[in-house]
């Protein structure tokens, strides 16, 4: 119990009447990197925007259960708070493109109105930067505008951007299917790196990527968490015939 | 077959003619209009044009002073009024398109956008002239401001609509509360299309007559007091061309000189804004 910092406790989500995400437990241990994986349309993103309450900020969506952070259910709290306190990377790079890279990565401190001093923000800038290793490659243009990067760049930015508010969670959709196989792997190198800091949810559509970077895999199938086991085991010798039925590959 | 390619390309090529002799047509007038001003008003404008007031009919010469303060002071008072309301609507269109309000304020400000001018002054005459019981540079401003609404409204949801979500759900994720994403994060990154939405509705307004011939009215004297008459430069064209005497008409070309030179000026501004200040997506 000590070590678990995410518990889902008979989790719901809703789209209106559409049942998205049905009936999930789960629980995930400090610094493991998990994946979730499954077909389109199986709930996948929809649980980790539950997480740091994403979801409900699209019109008509509701969810029920808990999702207990550190033993406490984000749903008593406050969710500006929630999702202060989990990072989240996203599907496409979202690099804010009205500020510089700098401005990007204090971006949590910057729009939140938290005063930092220009010392602290230096220190913060360059120790997230380089978690996101991407602090040699930038840090002669700190004040460039972050949308002059690649993809990868950018992406890696997103991820340092989180970083900066020192989360013990960060939450990842789908977070290489817009780069390029390059800038894919430099990502997922980094996630080796991340995990002993950080407890990483990494939402994905690449099996491949799922066995090379997580401990343990969540599968998803229309909505409901299927099985949940070491990742090995999973794509060695799954327990459900579902599993076994989408890791052979005989539907997507 | 031959024969018909060749009948093809004949077709095809007389109405390309057409459409760029169309095109070279119209920016015929606008050049002539221009050039015509320009001959007739230039030559007016000096210093003592531009700082005096109006001379006393019979007198040579007067200026224009008047008419400048006056129009500088409502257009501004009017974008007070006008920019702050106008892009707050036009947040809550681009942000909740499918709302029963968003779609009638969306009607309302195709309909604004259509009612004519003079209309918006007699409206406002009932409304603040005729309650305060004398013209002023207020109501002027207030008429104004009503023709510039709709479009700095529609220019901020036109411009926001066109932002990425991904953008907002960044903010979002980093706990940022919603109000703060607006304001630094959603109008930053729209602000050269905001921007050049209110110059253009400055341009738009600052030519209107018809609104102010019974809100503002006129005034001969240099004032800035909102609560009382007050000169505007198309209020003084349209007194002094209609007025008999050949020292006034020509005031009033050199007036049209200034408030075109001026409109342009505002047109080029607005072009310079969107090419330098677009944010790279």
């Amino acid at each position: 119990m000590e070590n678990t910092i995410v518990k889902a406790e008979n989790y719901n989500s809703y789209f209106g009447d559409n049942h998205v995400v049905k009936d999930v437990n789960i629980s995930i241990n400090k610094h493991e990197v998990i994946a979730v994986m499954g077909p389109s349309g199986c709930g996948k993103t929809t649980f980790l925007r539950g997480i740091n309450r994403m979801h409900e900020l699209i019109p008509g969506a509701t969810s029920t259960g808990k999702i207990l952070l550190d033993g406490e259910n984000v749903y008593d709290m406050n969710a500006i708070y929630v999702r202060a306190k989990i990072g989240m990377v996203f599907q496409r790079p979202n690099p804010f493109p009205n500020l510089s890279i700098y401005e990007n990565v204090v971006a949590g401190y910057l729009l939140n109105g938290i005063k930092v001093s220009k010392a602290d923000k230096d220190v913060i800038v360059e120790k997230s930067l380089t978690s996101a290793a991407l602090w040699k490659e930038v840090k002669d243009s700190l004040h460039k505008k972050g949308t002059f990067l690649s993809g990868g760049q950018q992406q890696r930015l997103c991820i340092a951007r989180a970083i900066a508010m020192q989360p013990e969670l960060i939450l990842f959709d789908e977070p290489t299917s817009a780069l390029d196989p390059i800038s894919t792997s430099s990502v997922e190198a980094l996630f080796h790196e991340l995990k002993a800091n950080y407890t990483l949810i990494i939402v994905t559509h690449n099996m491949q990527q799922a066995a090379r970077v997580s401990d343990r895999t969540a599968f998803f199938y229309m909505g409901e968490l299927v099985e949940f086991d070491d990742t090995k085991q999973m794509f060695t010798n799954p327990t459900d015939q579902r599993t076994q039925n989408y890791i052979t590959g005989r539907f997507s | 077959m031959e024969a018909r390619i060749g009948m093809r390309n004949i077709k095809s090529n007389i109405f390309k003619g057409i459409i760029v002799f169309f095109a070279f047509l119209i920016t015929v007038p606008l050049v002539i209009i221009l050039l015509y001003i320009i001959k007739q008003g230039a030559g007016q404008v000096n210093w003592k044009f531009l700082t005096g007031t109006p001379a006393p009919v019979g007198e040579a010469g007067g200026g224009i002073a008047n008419a400048l303060v006056g129009s500088f002071v409502m257009v501004m008072t009017a974008s007070v009024v006008a920019i702050p309301v106008g892009m707050a609507a036009g947040v809550y269109l681009s942000e909740n398109p499918r709302t029963k309000l968003a779609y009638y304020s969306s009607l309302c400000v195709d309909i604004l956008q259509g009612v004519p001018s003079i209309v918006v002054g007699i409206v406002v005459y009932f409304w603040l002239v005729k309650p305060l019981g004398t013209f002023s540079a207020l109501s002027g401003s207030i008429a104004l401001a009503i023709m510039m609404l709709p479009i700095v409204i529609r220019s901020t949801e036109q411009t926001l609509k066109l932002l990425p979500d991904s953008l907002k759900e960044a903010a979002l994720s980093l706990g940022v509360p919603y109000h703060r994403v607006i304001l630094k994060v959603t109008i930053p990154c729209g602000f050269a299309g905001i921007l050049s939405g209110i110059t253009l509705s400055i341009a738009r307004v600052i030519g209107e007559t018809a609104p102010l011939l019974f809100t503002a009215f006129g005034s001969p004297f240099v004032s800035a007091a909102l609560g009382k008459p007050m000169e505007s430069l198309p209020h003084l064209i349209f007194t002094y061309a209609t007025s008999p005497y050949d020292d006034w008409h020509n005031l009033a070309w050199g007036a049209s000189f200034i408030l075109l030179m001026f409109v342009l000026t505002l047109n080029i501004i607005t072009k310079v804004i969107t090419r330098k200040w677009k944010i790279q997506l």
